[in-house]
């Protein structure tokens, strides 16, 4: 099993008022699925993604992440996980400004053990079709285009799982569709990835979902006919 | 240090990448370190000309004022007010070499303004009359000629030396010497009488606040009787020996005069006695306030840049501060954030400070080559106090306002920082 969580709990103390966040989620996903949360915005869904994603951490419950118990991890332990195990991939993007292409997936690569920064950022790159963009200006490009760099970002580091929050959110439906077809082949090559939305079109891409109300898993399905996302053309 | 050598690398990425803020955090380290390094150079400069126009005259010398100064403030006659109590009877008591020891030389001085005429030339200008002594007690030489005698000083004949700037304006080509130049008062006995030059002086600039090139020199009756028509001295001057004497001197000069004067306390003194070293002590505390003032200056050039750079730093914590959420979103141990924050630091800082040091140092260069040029004495002065004192405030407020946020932000959940407004 690659994540289990067993009864998290997420709180919030504002002015001395508790909000809870997530009321006791326990849920296990598998090496190699395809997995969708889904809710309405303010159920908890994305509170539970960064605490999968090691953004964030659970008021109670335990986390096993390949069987280790992450519970008790310190900063520097969830630190390699984030830098080794998982990629993110944010609705926002969350590039460097006025950083090239190159060195913006290289960033992962500086805080690793690893070797070859140059030629492994490259291929990332190649990987979601923008070997040709490298030394151009992170905010040269169009909306998709940063999109594919944070996922050559979020891969550059050969993680387990990638996490995905509303990535196709900020963009229109034809960059939407390449975001997801790389998506599906990155799962197709074996890589686990972990989707949030509230838009049960996007959710239907993913094998399974998950749908989250007022802080609960409230369903857990398969999906029996998933979207596939056509190809896209080559944007300019 | 491989990995330094990376850090410091991609932090310069960085860095370039953010040109506009950079400099803006370089510029206000360098107005902070350049600001203080200059305004600290200007004190000793000025501290130096002072004391250095102070010093010129020889620190040998006593000076006697008519009228009595107490200690806190200085002697009538600086604003003007004749006080007549010197006489030619305290002058020759004073050169009499049984009574007072020590002395080498002596000259009794008056002053007032002049027009000198040689030729079609005239330039209006300021006479000195005194005695022969004068060469030796203020320490001057001849440019041409010589100084007139103890004897053409005492008698009154009609010869005059004249001050470098003088004898540069009268006559062009430097044929002054034997010339015949006529002096006319500006009072109103208004006689025009004829002089022989027998001297030019060497040139010296300013000394003491006045142009010693721009005077004419007479001998003592002369200016005193016929151009002006008085019957006593404005001041006295003495050369004593040794500067060991000097107080010894002051001494006996105090007692000869109460005794002329018939004055039983000194408390009733009409005259008053000083020596150089007084006055050294007087104007250094006057310049050591000067520096203290300018130290304040300095100190706010220092508050300025300093809030410069926080300003630079706090406008930019949020946007850092999702930098940082990002980044430890990307795999960053809270180390490799405060290392890459502190670099970051480091350089600004290094860079600002070598700048404001640079610059500082040109620019007081500058201001003591104009001084100079400006025939002022100034001596160009760098103080390493100034340079440490500016760089280490200026890296302190740069450290603590850069790293400080950075340090919270790398403490923070990566979630909360990337989400910090």
């Amino acid at each position: 099993m690659l994540i289990r969580l067993k009864n998290i709990t997420k709180e919030y103390i504002n002015s001395g008022v508790i909000t809870r966040v997530l009321r006791g989620i326990s849920l296990e996903v598998k090496e190699g699925e395809f997995l969708a949360i889904m809710g309405p915005s303010g159920s908890g869904k994305s509170t539970l993604m960064h605490i999968i994603g090691f953004l964030d951490r659970p008021t109670s419950g335990e986390y096993f992440f390949s069987e280790d118990n992450t519970t008790n991890f310190n900063d520097d332990e969830l630190a390699h996980i984030r830098n080794e195990k998982i990629g993110f991939v944010f609705q926002s993007f969350n590039l460097l400004p006025r950083t090239t292409v190159l060195d913006n997936v290289i960033l992962p690569l500086t805080y690793s053990k690893k070797k070859d920064h140059v030629e492994l950022a490259t291929k990332a790159l190649e990987s979601v079709g923008l070997g040709n963009r490298l030394n151009f200006l992170s905010n040269q490009i169009s909306g998709g285009q940063k999109q594919r760099v944070a996922i050559a970002r979020a891969l550059v580091c050969n993680p387990k799982v990638i996490f995905a929050d509303e990535p196709t959110g900020n963009l229109d439906s034809k960059s939407g569709a390449t975001v997801m077809n790389i998506l599906e082949r990155l799962n197709n090559e074996g890589r686990t990835i972990i989707l949030v939305t509230h838009d049960r079109n996007v959710a239907e891409h993913a094998k399974r979902v998950i749908t989250i109300k007022d802080g609960e898993i409230v369903s857990d399905e398969h999906v029996t006919h998933r979207r596939k996302a056509e190809i896209v053309e080559e944007e300019v | 240090m491989f990995d330094w050598i990376k850090n410091i690398k991609s932090v310069l990425k960085n860095l370039l990448s953010r040109k506009g803020r950079s400099f803006l955090t370089i510029l206000g380290i360098v107005i902070g370190v350049a600001g203080v390094i200059i305004i600290i150079s200007l004190g000793a400069g000025a501290q130096a000309l002072v004391l250095g126009q102070i010093t010129k005259l020889g620190t040998n010398m006593i000076g006697v004022l008519p009228g009595k100064s107490n200690e806190k403030g200085p002697p009538a006659a600086v604003f003007g007010i004749q006080v007549k109590t010197l006489s030619l009877r305290d002058l020759e008591t004073i050169q009499d070499k049984n009574k007072i020891g020590n002395i080498e030389a002596v000259a009794p001085f008056v002053r007032g303004s002049i027009t000198v005429t040689a030729g079609k030339e005239s330039v209006d200008t300021n006479f000195t009359a005194t005695y022969g002594s004068y060469p030796n007690v203020q320490n001057v030489k001849m440019e041409k000629g010589v100084f007139f005698s103890e004897e053409e000083g005492r008698s009154g004949a009609n010869v005059i030396v004249l001050g470098y700037d003088i004898a540069e304006r009268l006559f062009p080509n430097g044929s002054e010497l034997g010339k015949i130049v006529k002096l006319k008062s500006s009072g109103e006995n208004k006689v025009s009488i004829p002089f022989r030059v027998v001297g030019v002086q060497e040139k010296l600039g300013t000394v003491a606040f006045q142009n010693q090139d721009d005077q004419v020199f007479i001998p003592f009756i002369v200016g005193q009787r016929q151009i002006l028509g008085i019957d006593y001295i404005q001041f006295i001057r003495i050369k004593v020996n040794n500067s060991n004497n000097i107080n010894t001197a002051i001494a006996d000069i105090e007692n000869i005069l109460r005794d002329n004067h018939n004055i039983k306390s000194a408390d009733n003194d009409d005259f008053s006695v000083k020596n150089l070293a007084d006055a050294i002590k007087i104007l250094t505390n006057i310049t050591d306030a000067l520096r203290l003032f300018l130290g304040l200056m300095a100190g706010i050039s220092l508050i300025v840049g300093g809030i410069g750079i926080m300003n630079i730093m706090l406008v930019t914590v949020s946007e850092r501060t999702r930098e940082i959420g990002l980044r430890k979103a990307l795999g960053a141990t809270p180390k490799q954030i405060r290392n890459q924050f502190l670099i970051e630091a480091i350089v600004l800082t290094g860079i600002g400070g070598i700048v404001g040091i640079i610059s500082g140092i040109i620019v007081s260069f500058l201001i003591a080559f104009g001084a100079r040029y400006a025939g002022y004495d100034w001596s160009f002065v760098i103080s390493p106090v100034s340079i440490a004192l500016g760089i280490f405030v200026s890296t302190l407020t740069g450290i603590v306002f850069g790293l400080f946020p950075a340090l919270k932000a790398a403490r923070l959940n990566p979630i909360d920082a990337l989400r910090y407004e």
